[in-house]
């Protein structure tokens, strides 16, 4: 759609500052309320006017949500930490060096120093059927425009797809997936902690909503546990152009290693499925094997077990076998196969 | 979802109602805008802005401004209909593009991303602010026109803002480290090559200025 260039539509602006306040207003009116962070996902929706919420809330001025600190064994990171902040932390680079990376291959800059964490883990896809405000399954019509002949998928899902094959576009939720984040939910009854990976949804079970959030719920803490700090990480991104561009398909790969043995493992992919993949069987299957290319590359092959390309986007299948074979066994000298 | 989501499609009332509602919208506010001192362009949908605007006080450039303020206006918006400072560009207003840059508190941002109302208390930069007040240019002013590395120079201020911010903090960089550093800022004259001559440039004189501070 054509990109309307002047100030949005009007919305009420609301900036707490505590999340207790912020709580009572959520209580008050949570279908009506937008929640905004950095604003980088946010943005785009309400100023194509597809979205437009009556009232927008500001979470920036809730400074306990901010910051990196030590947690238990691990650390802590409140979810409005820009991801400039996440990138040069000195805890995240000394334990958890696998985010920092993550984090500093998001988009470009300015967008670091704003985007927030908790942002980057809870944006929508950017399917752009979807986004341009197509009346797909995702909002909530009865028809997918990038699952046609003609549709223009290069971007899109080769794995777990139903009905619905948009992606999970952010870099750092397989990061923090590898890592066994826990994310801290304030709901209207009270707080929860999940597991990272339970935080995204499939289409399967819920095709209009990217995470688990419900309106009125606030990402208020991301824990990262000590268990896998300082393991054998690896994180690559593939995308078009080095900067601005979202994952085409990027890895995250902790590995707990004796010798060349990999004792334990964890790893997740985003840009495959419409939540971050994780490896599940690969994970199992790699786990007290060498790690060489022999064991990478029967993992590529088992993680790509159940792909399903569409018209445009089938180069992903080996492109996926490769980034598993190198987070296992590195990378090395490029050889070509036919 | 609307009964005719075909109509939907670009998020627009379905049906005429709407584009009337719309049209009449413009003619309204259209008159208001002669009533203002701004030029100030109608918002889509029709709604009259200037009376949910209200007034708040920004730091831009050194300067204490006060200025009616839409909740949901953007800094650009601001700095550029509200304010003069039109040397800060709109090129995409979608954080693609980094004509926009300004600094707030010395860190680069997309002013086409910022809600206006959320800069309070903060320290607003635009290119218009680089110099000091005596008239001395700042270091990346001065590489700039030392080696003239625009072309169009449409991006030259978003360029100059995140060059300012990045040697701020990184004031001895190698040009790779320069060239990671404005990666947020597209010149689409393709003119990379010598803008990061101008903005090396620029770096050698802020050392230059930091050993004599
Ligand atoms: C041009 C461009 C390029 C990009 N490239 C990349 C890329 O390469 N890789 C990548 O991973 N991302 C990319 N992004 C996305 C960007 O990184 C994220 O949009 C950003 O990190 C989101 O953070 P934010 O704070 O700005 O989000 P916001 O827009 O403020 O929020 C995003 C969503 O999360 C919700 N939300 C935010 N915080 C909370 C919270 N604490 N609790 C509950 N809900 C919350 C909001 O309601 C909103 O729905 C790009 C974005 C743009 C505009």
């Amino acid at each position: 759609m054509a990109v309307i260039r002047d100030v949005m539509p009007n919305f009420d602006l609301v900036q707490p500052a505590s999340l207790a306040d912020a709580r009572k207003l959520l209580d008050s009116d949570p279908d009506n309320v937008w929640l905004m962070a950095g604003g980088l996902d946010s943005f785009d929706w309400l100023k194509d006017r597809i979205r437009k919420p009556k009232t927008v809330v500001d979470l920036t001025g809730i400074d306990e949500m901010r910051g990196v600190r030590a947690w238990n064994d691990g650390i802590e990171i409140g979810p409005l930490t820009t991801l400039t902040d996440v990138v040069n932390d000195p805890m995240v680079k000394a334990k958890y060096s696998i985010l920092s990376q993550a984090a500093e291959l998001v988009a470009s800059p300015q967008i670091r120093n704003q985007g927030t964490i908790g942002g980057n883990v809870s944006q929508d896809t950017r399917c752009w059927y979807y986004r341009s405000g197509w009346p797909c399954y995702r909002a909530g019509g009865n028809l997918c425009y990038a699952d046609t002949p003609v549709g223009r998928n290069r971007e899109h899902a080769i794995l777990d797809a139903q009905r619905c094959v948009a992606v999970s576009p952010s870099d750092s939720a397989p990061a923090l997936i590898a890592l066994d984040a826990k994310f801290v939910i304030s709901t209207k009854n009270g707080e929860k902690t999940i597991d990272a990976q339970d935080y995204f949804l499939g289409p399967a079970i819920d095709i209009t909503h990217m995470t688990i959030l419900k309106p009125g719920d606030i990402l208020t803490a991301i824990r990262i546990p000590g268990t896998w700090a300082n393991s054998k990480f690896y994180f690559e991104k593939i995308r078009d152009r080095n900067v601005w561009d979202f994952p085409l398909m990027n890895i995250a790969a902790a590995m707990k290693m004796s010798g060349n043995t990999i004792t334990d493992a964890r790893m997740a992919v985003a840009g495959a499925a419409a939540r971050p993949w994780r490896l599940t069987d690969v994970e199992a299957q790699i786990k007290g094997k060498t790690a060489d290319e022999a064991t990478g590359k029967a993992a590529g092959e088992l993680a790509v077990k159940d792909a399903v390309p569409l018209q445009f986007n089938a180069y992903k299948i080996p492109l996926m076998k490769n980034l598993v074979k190198r987070a296992i066994s590195g990378v090395q000298e490029a050889t070509w196969e036919a | 979802m609307s009964d005719t989501p075909g109509l939907n499609i670009l998020g627009n009332e379905p049906s005429n109602p709407g584009r009337r509602r719309f049209i009449q919208g413009v003619i309204a506010s259209g008159v208001a805008v002669s009533a203002m001192q701004y030029r100030f362009m109608q918002t889509a949908r029709g709604q009259s802005s200037a009376g949910a605007e209200r007034l708040i006080t920004l730091n831009v450039n050194g300067q204490t401004r006060r200025v009616g303020v839409l909740k949901q206006e953007t800094l650009a918006w601001t700095l550029r209909y509200k304010l003069g400072l039109t040397a800060t560009k709109l090129g995409c207003d979608r954080a693609e593009c980094g004509a926009c840059t300004v600094t707030l508190d010395d860190t680069a941002h997309y002013s086409c991303s910022v809600l206006t109302h959320t800069v309070r208390g903060k320290k607003v930069v635009t290119v218009e602010g680089l110099a000091s007040p005596d008239g001395t240019l700042h270091p990346v002013q001065q590489g700039v026109i030392d080696e003239q590395g625009f072309q169009c120079a449409f991006c030259m201020s978003g360029f100059m803002m995140a060059a300012a911010a990045f040697l701020k903090k990184n004031p001895n960089p190698t040009r790779a480290e320069m060239a990671h550093g404005v990666s947020g800022n597209l010149c689409r004259c393709q003119d990379y090559d010598k803008i990061l001559t101008a903005l090396m440039k620029a770096a050698e004189h802020t050392r230059r200025a930091n050993n004599v501070a």
